[in-house]
């Protein structure tokens, strides 16, 4: 008999019972709760007049309301403001756990799980957000889910879900000196699509992703839901276990030795079979940009923006021509020719201190371009805010011309008062490029933190290895 | 949830790959708390010409005439067809409330993003997937015939165009089951109450450092 994946194991784990077709309760160990996707849950509980099963399960934050700036005057958009109000009011009625604004824990959801151990591998981890494949990063089954079966945690500790396939990407050798791990997420997205791991749990894999820190593995699975994967995942090993140590909700004293013994079985078998199977060579990673209305629009910093008519699938080619437009960009123009005029470091995918870090030595003794309108850096909690400004990286990035903003989601999705205007075009840390995402008519172009840096530097795309 | 009835409805095409959630439902109405009224925002900025924003009269706004859900018979519309891919993105439920609440009852489309795919279920909303070729042939249909209809008969599975072509499609039983009787999931899950504290005790007496 063949061996079993690591999303075999903990699936097999959490299997409450399954019927003959293969549809399974799945039991969920851990609930994060945001102010965007519950409400509507929580009326449901309440109409049907239905208890939570499990309210430890549950950590709630706020974040993509919040404003990043101006904090001491609360949230000014009432609609916003009720929404935040109406997440405080339901876990105060319920008594669940949740890090309110003002509270130096508070953060984006996918941050502050992981940074106070309330991820810990093997468990499964759901929330009302797509991005909640981060978790997968710590051998965490983790996914986004909607409104309804967050209502549905909530009452039953269970998912009704069928089996995906096991899918692996493993990213071969190392990667060159000056590869992130967005280059690296981008770069596979652009290789199998947008659409490529669509029905599949995604096991990253290979020398390049063991050898990313914790960060830049959740950057990694963060962005598998825009490979169409609901789930990413890869193997505990130390770098794990000594990021989950001695943190707030991590298991302590005999737990942690028990809990280690087990998590030691949280890899793939060496004979285990998967579905699908993508092998890339690490040294074909170059610094990513995108150019387009879709993740899997992303070329080389070294490229020029391809041309539709080259194309062959129609459908293809058609889309491509509308994201051009929408782009206000040519084909065949070297990326590194496209100006920007706004820069923005932060959201789930590059908010952690690594990420900060990584611009910080890029605008160190830098200004930002007399061309950029502006540059923004917004922390992914309130902690690593506090520790950044502990290691001096709020100062470098003020000296250079940036805004040093609170924690929160911010202009990842502009669901608050950061936002892009029409037509404005921006170098971005954040996961999605799709047409409005920033603000209505804005243009995306998702990169790294030491890339968006160097972008703000010159004004323009460059490969910030050569700045 | 409604039962899920045969129905013959008013077909809309959206000829692109990948139509992402954010453009189904834009960002700022995701901060109602409730289920209901984001009919009118479905494809927001695609369909008006002016930026919108939650609360504001959106009869009042300039709407842009070459949308195709703004034309008729469109704006009465309850099957969408779409490309590969459709509704990637974010895990907004509010994309299934805003097409429901628009009146749709069925997207057909090569493939769908796979969260989307489950929220539409939940709320009586039914993705059909057709193969690219299938779907190519519809949109042909459509291109050719301004009032283009199709039969959607969920309990043969079936897909009839006015000519009486049928096309059949997939679908699991448990969800097929939850469609027609309109059964509201938790309520089916809470049969299984027993199984679950069984479980969850003996889960937590083997990992006791998550109890």
């Amino acid at each position: 008999m063949a061996g079993k994946t690591l999303y075999d194991k903990i699936w097999a784990l959490h299997e409450v019972r399954r019927d003959d077709d293969g549809t399974a309760l799945l039991y969920i160990d851990r609930h994060l709760v945001h102010e965007v996707t519950s409400p509507q849950a929580f009326e449901g509980l309440e109409i049907a007049q239905r208890s939570l099963w499990r309210k430890r399960s549950i950590l709630a934050v706020p974040d993509h309301n919040v404003p990043t700036t101006g904090l001491e005057l609360g949230i000014t958009d009432p609609v916003a403001r009720l929404q935040v109000d109406t997440l405080n009011q339901n876990c105060d009625k319920y008594g669940l756990t949740e890090f309110k604004m003002g509270d130096v824990r508070q953060g984006i959801v996918h941050v502050i799980g992981p940074e106070q151990g309330a991820t810990l591998p093997g468990m499964t981890v759901v929330c009302g957000d797509s991005h909640t494949s981060t978790h997968g990063a710590f051998a965490a089954l983790a996914f986004g889910i909607g409104t309804s079966e967050v209502e549905h945690v909530m009452a039953t500790q269970c998912l009704i879900q069928k089996k995906s396939k096991n899918m692996r990407v493993t990213v071969e050798g190392r990667v060159a000196e000056g590869i992130t791990a967005k280059d690296i997420v981008l770069h596979i997205i652009g290789e199998i699509g947008t659409a490529g791991g669509t029905g599949c749990t995604i096991e990253f894999a290979g020398e390049a992703i063991t050898g990313l820190s914790m960060e830049g593995r959740m950057t990694v699975c963060n962005m598998t839901i825009e490979a169409g994967a609901r789930a990413g995942l890869i193997a505990c090993d130390q770098t794990t276990l000594d990021y989950v140590k001695g943190r707030p909700f991590a298991p302590k004293g005999e737990f942690w030795e028990q809990a280690i013994a087990y998590w030691a079985d949280l890899h793939s078998d060496p004979d285990a079979v998967f579905d699908c199977e993508v092998v890339i060579d690490a040294l074909d990673i170059v610094p990513q940009v995108t150019w387009g209305t879709s993740p899997e629009m992303v070329c080389a910093i070294n490229q020029c923006i391809p041309d539709p008519a080259q194309e062959s699938d129609p459908i293809k080619a058609g889309g491509m021509q509308t994201a051009l437009d929408y782009m206000g960009l040519k084909a065949n123009t070297p990326i590194d020719q496209v100006f920007v005029d706004k820069i923005f470091i932060g959201s789930c995918t590059n908010s952690r201190i690594e990420d900060l870090r990584a611009a910080a030595s890029v605008v160190k003794g830098r200004k930002v371009a007399d061309s950029v309108m502006l540059a923004l850096v917004v922390p992914g909690s309130g902690l690593i805010k506090q520790q950044a400004e502990d290691e001096g990286l709020d100062q470098i990035f003020i000296e250079a011309g940036f805004e040093w903003r609170e924690p929160g989601c911010s202009m990842c999705l502009g669901m608050n008062a950061d936002q892009l205007g029409s037509g404005e075009r921006c170098a971005s840390t954040s996961n999605r490029n799709f047409e409005g995402r920033q603000g209505q008519g804005g243009r995306t172009h998702l990169v790294s933190p030491a890339m968006a840096a160097a972008a703000a530097v010159k004004g323009h795309f460059n490969d910030v290895r050569e700045l | 949830m409604d039962k899920f009835e045969k129905f013959t409805g008013i077909v809309a095409g959206f000829d692109r790959p990948n139509i992402d959630t954010d453009a189904i439902i834009p960002k700022q109405y995701l901060k109602s708390i409730k289920r209901t009224g984001f009919g009118v925002n479905l494809f927001d900025a695609w369909r008006y010409l002016d930026p919108g924003e939650p609360g504001q009269d959106h009869s009042k706004r300039r709407v842009n005439p070459d949308f195709v859900l703004n034309k008729n018979p469109y704006k009465h519309a309850q099957v969408l067809l779409a490309r590969e891919n459709f509704a990637c993105g974010s895990s907004r439920e509010h994309a299934v409330w805003a097409l429901m609440d628009f009146g749709f009852k069925v997207v057909i489309a090569p493939s769908f993003a796979d969260i989307f795919y489950n929220n539409s279920f939940k709320n009586g909303l039914l993705p059909i997937a057709l193969g690219s070729e299938l779907v190519d042939q519809l949109f042909n249909e459509l291109e050719s015939n301004q009032d283009y209809q199709l039969s959607i008969d969920l309990e043969s599975q079936v897909v009839r165009n006015t000519n009486g072509i049928e096309m059949t499609f997939e679908i699991e039983e448990f969800r097929k089951y939850c469609l027609l009787n309109g059964f509201d999931d938790i309520g089916l899950t809470m049969q299984h109450a027993e199984t679950i504290k069984a479980f969850e005790q003996q889960y937590h007496e083997q990992l006791p450092w998550l109890k």
